[in-house]
């Protein structure tokens, strides 16, 4: 942008004046919509944060800075009997899990959309995509009755399974747009100098698109770590719920009617990895999510 | 895929001829493939014909046997989703649905645009601000749901910030459903800002200053230059989003509750019927829910031609490389297009 403030300041002398007012009242409009932005984004996570830090029993105050701060609720979470840990290690199982079944599977597919001629190329890539707007409900119901039937309910593989419905068609994707990236005159040389493709795929691709693949798997974890309504459906049993699900069923454990500062300080235990993930590789995140939109 | 790029280079490379790789691609997509036919096919099959069984409970009055297992009622589900007292509360799950979707993706949207230009034009604090709005993405929903749960408390800090009488936002009513959009909003919209900002950053500078140098206005640029060049890639982004509130459940389920007149969704109504074991009727409400998901979309893709295998906007990328290319003769460039 700075290279058009520069031409819109070029023309004559006259308007030179008007342009640098305009720069300058530019410049304090992208900054306050900068600002604007930030405080949307990060306020209501702050104050998840801040109630988290708070003493239960200033759980109603409403200051922005809490004092004392106070560890009380990160402590109270972590209580043997309200079975915190145990539905966290769940989530990392299933949501983990999913990320390495779909990673395998998916890189397979990728790379056929990405680099392969066949005829029914569209309709196939068509297909993988049209599965990921699909409706949730419309495959717990039937499952959830299969699961009852064949004993799956309260285990790891009925939230595992379902979860590749969602989490297979985003990996494809997301893994597709970064081998269309890499230049293909590297696996065609590989192959010139008497490589088949498959040692082509494993010596050059494969170590090529390490990074993709790495992004990819973030952005399928936050997708199956963020996954509810199977998890919700498919156990019963508190010992093998995930995180999400029961942090969002906590009653007043803690003897208060609705225990927020305990919500709050599981919400930044469980939310707060993730973040600090994202800030990490902000960069590469933001190309996997968008690739696919935009290539 | 890619546009052409370089001539084939002789020994005759392999991206020349369609079939070439028809084998290969089947073995390496048959994983996929087979996966997505068990957990999206079939439960899809096993839904339909789920919904033309209804569970059988209490004693037949002529035998005095008691009956259990399911019963072949035909369409007899459907029939009570659009009759009687279900209709009620069904034709209420579908409005909801309708009204997240149709409110929540406009929002979105503007709120998405306004933010792409501003992080487009930012002349610092990019790095700030590309890291923030990638917060409200990364907090799985549920907490989402609960952190607004806990800011529209009776006497929470949106009470407290906001003027007038303290609105008990969680309960029966309109607000429920304001609170459920605002808390959706916040979370997408910064991923819609994502998308279009990601579409705003292919188009060439060029074109603006040509359009400047012709007296074309700010307003003016952006209806007439921005929007229509950053339509394929919002499409896309609408197309995703619209589909996502469809199957809204997370977030008015634990933000509000269950059974709530004022936010239940049409999940929301599948999922208390599966857990209250009616199947019959659950599998009946998600294929509804299914049909009503693939109209939208086909809409989307027919009509408005979102465009999502890129294949379009690959022509048009083309189309204006070759407009550039006419424009700029002198560069010499060996891409037939």
């Amino acid at each position: 942008m700075t290279a058009t403030t520069a031409t819109a300041a070029r023309p004559a002398a006259k308007n030179a004046n008007k342009a640098a007012k305009d720069l300058v009242g530019r410049r304090w409009l992208s900054t306050l919509g900068i600002i604007i932005i930030v405080i949307y984004c990060l306020a209501p996570f702050y104050w998840m944060v801040v109630s988290a830090l708070r003493q239960p029993n200033d759980q109603a105050d409403n200051s922005f800075f809490p004092s004392p701060l106070s560890m009380e609720n990160f402590a109270g979470v972590f209580r043997s009997d309200v079975g915190f840990g145990r539905s966290l290690v769940n989530s990392v199982i299933v949501a983990g899990t999913t990320t390495i079944l779909t990673l395998i599977l998916g890189t397979f597919a990728a790379y056929t959309l990405a680099r392969l001629n066949f005829r029914f190329k569209n309709l196939a890539a068509g297909i993988i995509i049209a599965t990921s707007m699909f409706p949730g409900i419309s495959l717990i119901v039937p499952l959830k009755k299969l699961f009852t039937e064949i004993g799956w309910i309260d285990s790891y593989q009925a939230m595992i399974v379902p979860s590749l419905s969602f989490a297979l068609p985003l990996a494809v994707w997301t893994l597709a747009t970064f081998f269309r990236q890499m230049p293909k005159e590297l696996e065609e040389a590989a192959m010139v100098d008497g490589l088949t493709r498959g040692q082509a795929f494993r010596r050059v691709i494969l170590p090529l698109a390490a990074p993709g693949m790495f992004t990819t798997a973030i952005i399928t974890f936050i997708a199956a770590w963020n996954e509810f309504i199977i998890a919700l459906s498919m156990v019963n049993q508190k010992e093998m719920k995930t995180a999400n699900v029961l942090v969002s069923q906590f009653t007043g454990i803690s003897g208060y009617d609705s225990p927020f500062g305990t919500k709050m300080a599981a919400g930044v235990i469980v939310t707060v990895p993730l973040v600090l993930v994202v800030l990490i590789f902000q960069r590469r995140i933001i190309a996997g999510l968008t690739a696919g939109g935009v290539k | 895929m890619t546009a052409p790029a370089l001539p084939p280079a002789a020994g005759g490379n392999a991206t020349t001829s369609p079939q070439r790789h028809g084998r290969l691609a089947l073995l390496l997509l048959t994983p996929t493939f087979v996966v997505l036919a068990l957990v999206i096919l079939y439960p899809l099959i096993a839904a339909v014909r789920e919904s033309l069984y209804l569970k059988q409970e209490g004693v037949d009055p002529e035998t005095g046997i008691v009956i259990g297992g399911d019963k072949f009622v035909g369409a007899d589900n459907y029939a009570a989703i659009f009759s009687g007292e279900t209709a009620t509360r069904f034709w209420n799950s579908f409005y909801n649905t309708t009204f997240f979707t149709v409110f929540g993706v406009a929002i979105e949207v503007v709120l998405g645009v306004a933010m792409a230009l501003v992080m487009h034009h930012a002349l610092r604090g990019r790095g700030l601000v590309r890291a923030s709005i990638l917060v409200p993405w990364a907090v799985p929903t549920a907490m989402s749901a609960l952190l607004w749960q806990w800011i529209f408390q009776a006497e929470g800090i949106a009470n407290v910030i906001l003027p007038g009488e303290a609105v008990l936002w969680t309960t029966e009513g309109f607000h429920a459903k304001v609170a459920v959009l605002i808390a959706d909003t916040w979370k997408t919209a910064p991923f819609v800002g994502l998308l279009v900002l990601a579409g705003l950053q292919v188009i060439p500078n060029e074109v603006y200053e040509a359009a400047r140098v012709d007296g074309a206005n700010a307003w003016a640029r952006f209806w007439r230059i921005t929007l229509p060049l950053v339509k394929p890639a919002l499409l896309v982004a609408i197309l995703f989003r619209v589909m996502d509130v469809l199957r809204i459940f997370d977030l008015p389920y634990v933000l509000i509750g269950e059974r709530k007149q004022s936010v239940e969704t049409v999940s929301m109504l599948a999922f208390e019927q599966a857990r209250n074991l009616r199947y019959g009727p659950a599998a009946a409400y998600a294929t509804v829910l299914f049909l009503y998901v693939a109209i939208i979309a086909y809409v989307f893709v027919k009509l408005l031609g979102a465009d999502l295998i890129g294949e379009a906007r690959e022509r048009t990328r083309a189309e204006r490389r070759k407009a550039k290319r006419a424009a700029e003769p002198e560069q010499k460039e060996a891409v037939p297009v």
